[in-house]
């Protein structure tokens, strides 16, 4: 299914990738033809953030059969705690030198710091945030979703509604992260200017060694026993209902922890791109997510990887090459998949052997007429 | 007979469907151990029967006690299915992408909570337990075979495996020979009897052929209530009983 062999090989190229970049762009002068600039650093750091992002997606998608059209939102919130903790550090180097308010709050007009703001200035706090605020958000609404039942479509139309709901709620000036301009004008990160090429460097490596930790925690939950039961609920829900096993709480579980994987890749992701703003929540966003899983293979997990990767790149590529074309090509590019490759990239794969984790899902038989 | 020789005892269950009532004032009683065959035209309200003792369904109004003191009514399904009551499916239903091995062992009574299968890892007991029911069911050189794989008398004996494996009190098998070859439907008839040695057993069924086979006492539903109780020879010589089964 997730063999050893192709886990291993995985792993060996995110990471081994990461700090080979990372060395070409600190240890070789910028003449050289081997030197890697800061701006690939930058963006491979981004893309391997993405790839978390996928990741999450694959997992509730691929193994737990809940469609997300908003987990975009659990990255964004991720990336607000960050975002948040690297406002803090600017302290009396923003344009009005206020050493306690964010520039923003100054020109709003803001006396004090909002409650919600204090804790945020300690790294430990922040990191926190980083896992609890995503999760909470994921349980409350999980436990309600899934507890009613809500499946299919419904639950992808709410998924979306709630991501939604936050891209409105943080436009708002008074909601105190800065509307519309989100946070920015970040300056160091632990100490470490972020602007430095020696930190986005770190953060590409930091970034890869998170997504690798992710993709062996996911992995071990979908080859668990958890797994089995969570791919048995996927295709045939009320017949584990039957054997006395509760749908509601596995679902939940993954859920969760798919939300937290999101969100670290959204913390990550921040630093490196120097800005959050509430665009990160717009559907838009999670629909691309989930074209990314569905083209890398959906239910392999590193399919999700690959699928993050592929599309991104396409994505820097073409944007540059011919702008106004790119949403075409994404709407083809998943039809596409959808048509010749139901499998994904990783199904290309598994003609030479290498078997995917997703069948076709069987017809709920139980399901037909009540008499 | 009162309430409390019994397994399962259904007083007056009442389902209604926008207006149509899938069972009216339905009763019913089964012992401890014994094994029944429920037979009716479509309609009759036989599956309805088994959504409400399972906790798909919930009565309008009735009583569905369980070994004399659970009041199912006020159960889920898995609830329900830990109390000890398996059911097996008109359609097979198996988990598909699983080896028939993994299928059986997901069944396997056990903790059912994520934090144990999190991190739970097969053990002797499990496996020995595995064996035994692929000898039971006939599976034994299937067991690495993927669940959608088998064939529909497989399938349909897998999933009688898969009940076993839940260890229940009571079983409740829907048209379980619908689609089976004349030498399937005797082996499974000679499985269910085998089973019923040591669980009590309700089988749902069109074919007249097969419950005589079972040679079990037999209970007739019509239009969502009894019409006739007894051996198949007296319900098949009941006036009424032939008059619905013939008389449309």
């Amino acid at each position: 299914m997730i063999s050893q062999r192709v886990s291993t090989l995985t792993i060996v190229l995110v990471l081994g990738g990461a700090i080979l970049l990372a060395l070409l762009n600190q240890f070789t002068p910028e003449a050289s033809a081997v030197h890697v600039p800061a701006y690939v650093i930058a963006l491979v750091g981004k893309y391997l953030c993405f790839a978390m992002l996928a990741l999450a997606v694959d997992l509730v998608w691929g193994f737990g059969g809940i469609l997300p059209l908003g987990h975009a939102a659990f990255f964004a919130l991720g990336g607000y705690a960050m975002g948040m903790y690297l406002m803090r550090q600017i302290g009396t180097r923003g344009v009005y030198g206020n050493a306690e308010l964010p520039d923003f709050m100054v020109f709003l007009g803001w006396k004090d710091l909002p409650w919600y703001w204090h804790g945020f200035e300690w790294f430990p706090f922040a990191a926190l945030m980083v896992v609890l605020v995503p999760g909470i958000l994921a349980l409350v609404f999980g436990y309600l979703a899934f507890r009613s039942r809500v499946t299919g479509v419904y639950l992808s139309i709410m998924t979306q509604a709630l991501t939604y709901a936050l891209l409105l709620a943080f436009f708002r000036n008074d909601m105190g992260f800065g509307g519309n301009n989100g946070l920015t004008d970040f300056k160091d990160v632990l100490g470490f200017n972020v602007q430095a090429d020696s930190t986005r460097s770190g953060l590409l490596v930091l970034s890869a060694l998170f997504l690798c930790g992710a993709f062996l925690v996911a992995r071990f939950v979908v080859l668990s026993r958890f797994g089995k039961i969570l791919i048995a609920v996927r295709d045939t829900e009320s017949r584990t209902r039957f054997l006395g096993y509760r749908p509601e709480s596995y679902k939940l579980v993954v859920w969760v922890l798919s939300a937290v994987i999101a969100g670290i890749g959204g913390a990550l992701y921040v630093p490196q791109v120097g800005i959050i703003n509430p665009g990160e929540f717009s559907p838009a966003n999670s629909i691309e997510a989930v074209i990314w899983v569905a083209v890398g293979g959906r239910g392999t997990l590193v399919g999700a990887i690959l699928g993050a990767l592929i599309v991104n790149f396409g994505k820097t590529w073409f944007t540059s090459a011919l702008p106004e074309l790119w949403l075409f090509a994404l709407g083809a590019l998943f039809i596409g998949v959808t048509l010749l490759l139901p499998q994904g990239v990783m199904g290309l794969f598994a003609l030479r052997g290498v078997k995917p984790a997703v069948t076709p899902a069987p017809t709920i038989s139980e399901e037909e007429a009540p008499v | 007979m009162t309430e409390a020789d019994t397994l399962l005892y259904l007083d007056g269950v009442t389902v209604s469907f926008d207006g149509f009532r899938a069972l009216n004032a339905l009763s019913l009683v089964l012992e401890e151990g014994e094994m029944r065959a429920v037979i009716g035209p479509n309609g009759a309200g036989k599956t309805t029967m088994m959504d409400v003792i399972t906790g798909k369904t919930r009565p309008d109004t009735g009583k569905v006690v369980y070994q004399a003191g659970t009041d199912l009514t006020k159960l889920d399904e898995p609830a329900i299915a830990a109390l000890g009551i398996g059911r097996k499916f008109q359609k097979p239903t198996v988990f598909e992408p699983h080896t028939v091995w993994d299928n059986l062992l997901l069944a396997l009574a056990g903790d059912r909570r994520p934090r144990f299968s999190l991190w739970a890892k097969e053990t002797r007991a499990e496996r020995g337990r595995i064996e035994e029911i692929l000898e039971t069911v006939r599976l034994v050189d299937q067991r690495g075979r993927r669940g959608g794989d088998l064939s529909h008398g497989q399938k349909q004996w897998l999933e009688i495996g898969m009940l076993l494996a839940q260890e229940p009190r009571l079983l409740l098998v829907d048209e379980p020979v619908a689609g089976m070859t004349d030498s399937e439907t005797e082996q499974t008839a000679h499985l269910l009897r085998d089973i019923n040695r040591t669980r009590a057993v309700v089988v749902v069924e069109h074919d007249m052929a097969f419950v005589r086979a079972l040679g079990v006492k037999v209970t007739v539903l019509h239009e969502g209530s009894v019409l006739s109780e007894g051996s198949i020879d007296h319900v098949s010589e009941d006036p009424k009983v032939i008059e619905v089964y013939l008389g449309r």
